[in-house]
């Protein structure tokens, strides 16, 4: 058989359901990870602990995307204050569920009550922003969003509420060192009481950890697991209610907003109200979101709810490609493992393979010996930890420059979930809705 | 007659604009507050002046970074969030040159460059400061200005000219990109840690127990100076005419014959321009340089703008004076944490109840 025809038929195979697509990326990308651990010679506790993050931080960027993608993919609606939404429900959930007698105290409700309490007020208060803020234009949008994400996070993290008492109650966000949140809820299925600080497993417990501990993988990394499992799940549950909203009425309204507020209108639809809902959904999920990823931490804090955290999963959507949810999830998967997880990777792979001596102190340092043509002294440099961090966001700026450029509509933005119910190949172009 | 009129005027307004009525109401209220306030001596009258001071150079700080942000605003109709990073660079490149000046033959070129950094130049070996080295930091913010401009230019032909044509939210998607990786950059460079800059015997002048700082005092008077160069620039000279027609109407300025790819140009300059020297001069009057001093800084640059209305110089100028002192008023009823705080509140009530901003109409460039 030749090349050209496997070819066609991985083709064929792939283009004709997402899903499929999806699975052959998920083994692509485990694959290359799979290849460098055992490059790297880590031992296969370390090659699956690897697999877990990446999967982990995958399924997490990808629900992100999701919940941005109905904001800006279906709506129109630009919300560069995502990582306050996140805050907002992370924190919400924290505070409620941290035991009454905890430093700083909180309200001591079950976890999944504070949870469902969390998305709801993360979801009214996405919707009471986006009651004024959705007749901005979507420049100005960007900025009061971004303005308010660093509001929710100048607060939480002011000193003044890291241990409050408000009409009687005591509670507090920990301000600038955090806040400690309940330990992971997956625990439950291994252990008879995940409370105890040195727990005894259960009959499920017992048996997995067993099974897998002769191949020397520890019992947190099972858990790990388990827990990337369940959020895989998340994401297939959220994959598939998108779909379903793309395909509605409900749908196929904010898919016309996107593309003409006032013909819309003119059809009698009431599009603030239409956009106010898209609104709060996105933020009620951004915030269910991030409480399944901080969860797996067990810790919040306000360093983590900064402007970067919204451009991730902007440039996730974007890779992936504004307006169709299969994209969302490449694009997330991408960005998690290529270019989030990616540089420290090949950071480690050049340490292993690379005998470099100390690094020089200094850029000029790094340098001067380039003349000589010996690149070590700047590779040496380059892998710093400040410096490789700094080179991995340069990488991601300049993924972004590029795809503004080139593909405006991301990698699958020729897939754009269309408004109409069938395809009017002749579109119009598209204009701002300068209202 | 004239009190029916003003009666009829006013109930207009309620009806109309009932969320301008109700701030305004708001901000009646704080006045008078503040003035019980100074009545019953819960604050003293020097601690209102020296708000009203370090609001004032804030002002002219968040003023003249934002005179650059509004031209391109207004000309090329996208947000830039890579202007907090020009801040940044700016200042970079100003300060490098100052060391190199005031410290060449005493330190090794490579520490002065790079400001100090893991090769140690403390600020206090240097003494730079406005008395003591003035030709140094002359040139230093000549560099910054010269620097920033090349920069701008640069990252026009690069990123944004390539996609001119392109809607304002793809080239302020882009400009993100462009502001993580210059920031980035100058990490990669100089590394993180915060650098002292001035040293010596900064000299400061005390009247009636409010401290006026000198290289405060420089800010707002360079500052001042140029703000008012920009004025006769754009007022006076056939290229500021040239740019306010772009402003006000790409297409009919392009008809009469603007060579507007050259106004684009020149905006980047003269935007640059003000950028770089801004960078320069917050950092002399902070007295410290860090990788994220014009991020940090770039939403309050915005709600300047914003509130004085986006495409006006002189609604850049007087939204960063109004901004910045009324953001450092709001500390006699508010803690210092929330000062960011009260800022973006004011940008975004702003936003909301007169989006246009104060000078709206009155685009000048």
């Amino acid at each position: 058989m030749s090349t050209g025809s496997i070819q066609a038929r991985a083709e064929g195979w792939l283009g004709n359901n997402d899903v499929r697509l999806l699975v052959a990326l998920a083994l692509a990308i485990g694959g290359l990870y799979a290849l460098f651990s055992v490059v790297l010679g880590f031992q296969l506790n370390g090659t699956v602990n690897t697999l877990r993050r990446v999967a982990f931080l995958s399924a997490i960027y990808a629900m992100l995307a999701l919940a941005l993608n109905l904001q800006w993919g279906y709506a129109g609606l630009f919300n560069l204050g995502a990582a306050g939404f996140m805050a907002i429900g992370v924190y919400t959930m924290g505070i409620l569920a941290a035991p009454v007698t905890a430093s700083p105290p909180g309200f001591g409700l079950p976890l999944p009550v504070a949870i469902v309490a969390a998305i709801l007020v993360t979801g009214v208060v996405g919707g009471l922003a986006a009651l004024p803020a959705i007749r901005l234009r979507a420049d100005y949008l960007a900025i009061v969003t971004v303005a308010f994400s660093e509001i929710v996070r100048l607060t939480l993290r002011a000193p003044e509420f890291a241990n409050t008492r408000i009409a009687g109650v005591a509670f507090g966000t920990g301000g600038a060192t955090g806040l400690s949140l309940p330990s992971n809820p997956i625990r439950i299925l291994f252990y008879t009481d995940p409370a105890a600080t040195a727990p005894a497993p259960n009959a499920l417990g017992a048996a997995m950890f067993s099974a897998v501990e002769p191949l020397g993988i520890e019992q947190t990394l099972v858990i790990g697991w388990a827990y990337v499992v369940v959020l895989c799940l998340c994401l297939g549950l959220l994959y598939w209610l998108m779909i379903r909203i793309g395909k509605s009425p409900f749908g196929r309204v904010l898919k016309s907003i996107r593309e003409d507020q006032q013909v819309t209108q003119a059809l009698g639809k009431d599009t603030r109200l239409f956009k106010i809902k898209t609104f709060a959904l996105g933020c009620a999920l951004m915030g269910l979101i991030a409480i399944l990823w901080r969860l797996s931490g067990g810790y919040a804090s306000p360093r983590m709810f900064k402007p970067i955290q919204t451009f991730y999963i902007f440039i996730a959507l974007f890779i992936g490609g504004t307006g169709s949810p299969t994209g969302s999830i490449v694009g997330g998967a991408l960005f998690a493992s290529l270019l989030f997880e990616g540089p420290s990777f090949v950071r480690r792979v050049v340490a292993e393979y690379l005998q470099l001596s100390n690094a020089p102190d200094t850029l000029v340092g790094a340098l001067a010996e380039l003349g000589t043509l010996d690149v070590t002294p700047l590779l040496a440099y380059s892998v710093q930890d400040v410096s490789i961090s700094a080179l991995r966001l340069m990488l991601l700026g300049t993924v972004l420059v590029y795809l503004m450029q080139r593909h405006p509509d991301g990698l699958l933005g020729h897939r754009k979930a269309i408004a109409s119910s069938v395809d009017l190949a002749q579109q119009a172009t598209r204009e701002d809705d300068n209202e | 007659m004239a009190a029916r009129d003003y009666y009829s005027r006013g109930q207009n307004l309620l009806y109309n604009r009932p969320v301008l009525v109700i701030f305004a109401v708001i901000g009646v209220f704080l006045v008078f507050d503040i003035l019980r306030q100074l009545g019953t001596g819960t604050i003293v009258v020097t601690d209102l002046m020296s708000y009203l001071w370090n609001g004032l150079v804030l002002g002219m700080s968040l003023g003249l970074a934002g005179v650059g942000l509004s031209m391109t605003y207004s000309i090329l109709n996208f947000a830039n969030f890579a202007h907090g990073d020009l801040i940044t660079s700016g200042a970079f490149a100003g300060w490098a040159t100052a060391f190199l000046i005031a410290g060449l033959g005493e330190f090794s070129v490579e520490a002065l460059v790079l400001i100090g950094g893991p090769i140690a130049v403390g600020s206090n070996e240097l003494g730079i400061n406005v008395v003591n080295t003035p030709l140094a930091l002359l040139a230093g913010l000549l560099v910054a200005a010269a620097l920033t401009a090349v920069l701008s230019l640069l990252l026009d032909r690069i990123v944004f000219k390539p996609m001119r044509s392109a809607d304002g939210v793809t080239l302020m998607i882009a400009s993100v990109g462009v502001a993580l990786f210059l920031r980035n950059f100058l990490t990669f460079s100089f590394l993180t840690d915060s650098r002292g800059l001035t040293g010596g015997n900064v000299p400061q002048f005390t009247i009636a127990d409010v401290t006026f700082g000198g290289h405060q005092i420089t800010l707002v008077v360079v500052a001042a100076l140029l703000m008012l160069g920009t004025h006769i620039l754009l007022q006076y000279t056939k290229i500021g005419m040239a740019m306010r027609a772009m402003a006000a109407n790409k297409d009919l300025a392009k008809v009469t014959g603007i060579p507007t790819e050259r106004v684009v140009k020149l905006t980047w300059i003269i935007g640059g321009g003000l950028t770089g020297c801004a960078g320069f001069l917050i950092a002399l009057q902070q007295g410290t340089l860090t990788v994220t001093m014009g991020w940090d800084l770039l939403l309050l640059v915005f709600a300047a703008v914003i509130l004085g209305g986006v495409g006006s110089i002189y609604g850049a100028m007087v939204g960063g004076v109004i901004l910045g002192i009324a953001s450092r008023l709001a500390l006699v009823w508010i803690p210092a944490s929330f000062l960011l705080v009260a800022a973006f509140v004011i940008m975004i009530v702003m936003l909301l109840v007169r989006p246009s901003g104060l000078f709206s109409g009155r685009t000048t460039a």
